[in-house]
């Protein structure tokens, strides 16, 4: 069966690359796409969400804030304005940013503080909730334990 | 001949210096490994972004529509910006003034119509005032661990002032990192923003929202991308620089100790061949009065 090459980078490193990918389902700015091997040439740009990448029944999950994707038959090309893979990602840190967030933007309305804070309260946002579906998931998979 | 105080003095200053310049160069060594690593790990993506906006202006677009475009417009050239990226401090061998001297060509002699300047790093920006050149705006002080994000604020000037015609052509001067022994200054264009020749592979690409909408965001982040490749090349450069002029100088300041410490002990002996002497030419003396 064909295979797919996905390679995620930001501007500061190369955050996943592999050659055997059987799916990559990704944030897309109008809905979120599933892209198996063989699909049409596509570009588009990307929301901020969870990125999942499935190769022989395994999974790997990534978060990326914004950027783009580049589809040809045989690549996945994801250049992301920033990207963490999910065992990356800190918690405690994403939910302490997340009070910040809220305290900033409650307490104040300077209009540039202000966007400033609701961006990061985004980041935080699908930080946890990408976490948190990370680990429910991967109880449900091992039942009886 | 020096006296065997003034070279001893002599010897322990040079061997202060030594100490200084070796602990710069694995100061600068060690800064440079980081740096390094980062610009070679920020290549790929610079590279990529770079193709699919080829990709895209080569297929999918007109030149009518192109034209829509304010970043890749081309206007008749009347005022040329110059983005000059160097370090913020000296000892960094020839780096700085090759720089200096390869954007003072540029100025003087290639650019077609008059020049501003904004500088990025201390060395760039004071050289430009001290010759009176237009500087419209600096910035010292960048971290050599920056992100993209923290380069928004030099992105904004470039692309503002070429959207709003202060200047029609921008130019982005900065050091290219080959090796830690060899580094380029480089004069690059920046804006307009001209695609390379696509691969031509496919064209036929669905486009999501649309064509126009994707290529809207693509190019500001070229601008940024290319702003920031610019700037970690520049600081790999300057620490490899830094290193090796360190390193020279470390060289340096041993041969000249041992120099120094060859002429000091031939000052030393010919002192005691001159002190045995007046000593024996004295009892000598003293022998023959008695």
């Amino acid at each position: 069966m064909a295979k797919l090459t996905v390679e995620v980078v930001t501007g500061e490193r190369i955050v996943f690359t592999d050659d055997e990918v059987d799916m990559v389902i990704a944030p897309g700015a109008s809905g979120t796409l599933g892209i198996l091997p063989n699909h049409a040439p596509l570009i588009t740009t990307l929301a901020g969400g969870e990125l999942r990448v499935k190769k022989s029944g395994q999974e790997y999950a990534m978060v990326v804030f914004g950027g783009f994707m580049e589809v040809t038959p045989d690549k996945v090309i994801i250049l992301a304005d920033a990207a963490e893979r999910v065992e990356e990602i800190d918690a405690s840190r994403a939910e302490d940013a997340r009070k910040r967030a809220e305290d900033e933007i409650s307490k104040r309305g300077a209009t540039e503080d202000l966007a400033a804070a609701q961006a990061s309260l985004r980041r935080a946002n699908i930080r946890l909730r990408t976490a948190e579906r990370r680990r429910s998931g991967r109880r449900s998979e091992l039942p009886g334990t | 001949m020096p006296s065997t105080r003034e070279i001893r003095r002599r010897i322990r200053s040079v061997r202060n210096i030594s100490q200084i310049t070796r602990a710069m160069e694995m100061v600068a060594a060690s800064k440079m490994r980081r740096a390094q690593q980062r610009v070679t790990a920020s290549r790929p993506y610079a590279e990529r972004i770079e193709a699919m906006i080829s990709d895209l202006a080569a297929l999918q677009l007109d030149a009518e529509q192109l034209a829509a475009f304010p970043l890749l417009a081309k206007r008749e050239i009347k005022n040329i910006e110059v983005l000059l990226v160097t370090p913020d401090k000296g000892l960094t061998g020839p780096l700085n003034s090759n720089i200096l001297r390869r954007a003072g060509k540029f100025i003087l002699e290639e650019a077609e119509a008059p020049v501003k300047v904004v500088a990025v790093g201390r060395k760039g920006s004071e050289f430009m005032v001290r010759t009176r050149q237009d500087v419209v705006a600096e910035f010292t002080g960048l971290a050599d661990s920056l992100t993209p994000e923290d380069v928004t604020a030099i992105t904004s000037v470039v692309i503002g002032d070429y959207v709003s015609g202060k200047a029609d052509a921008v130019y982005l001067i900065y050091s290219k990192f080959n090796s830690t022994l060899s580094q380029t200054p480089v004069v690059q264009q920046l804006l307009p923003i001209e695609p390379k020749a696509g691969s031509g592979e496919y064209n036929d690409y669905i486009f999501e929202p649309t064509g126009a909408d994707v290529l809207t965001e693509l190019l500001p982040r070229l601008v940024e991308v290319e702003i920031y490749q610019a700037i970690l090349e520049n600081f790999a450069s300057e620490y490899s620089a830094r290193m090796v002029a360190m390193r020279n100088a470390s060289d340096n300041a041993r041969d000249l100790v041992s120099d120094l410490t060859l002429s000091y002990n031939k000052a030393r002996q010919t002192q005691i061949t001159n002190e045995v002497s007046e000593i024996a030419a004295g009892a000598n003396a003293m022998r023959q009065q008695g």
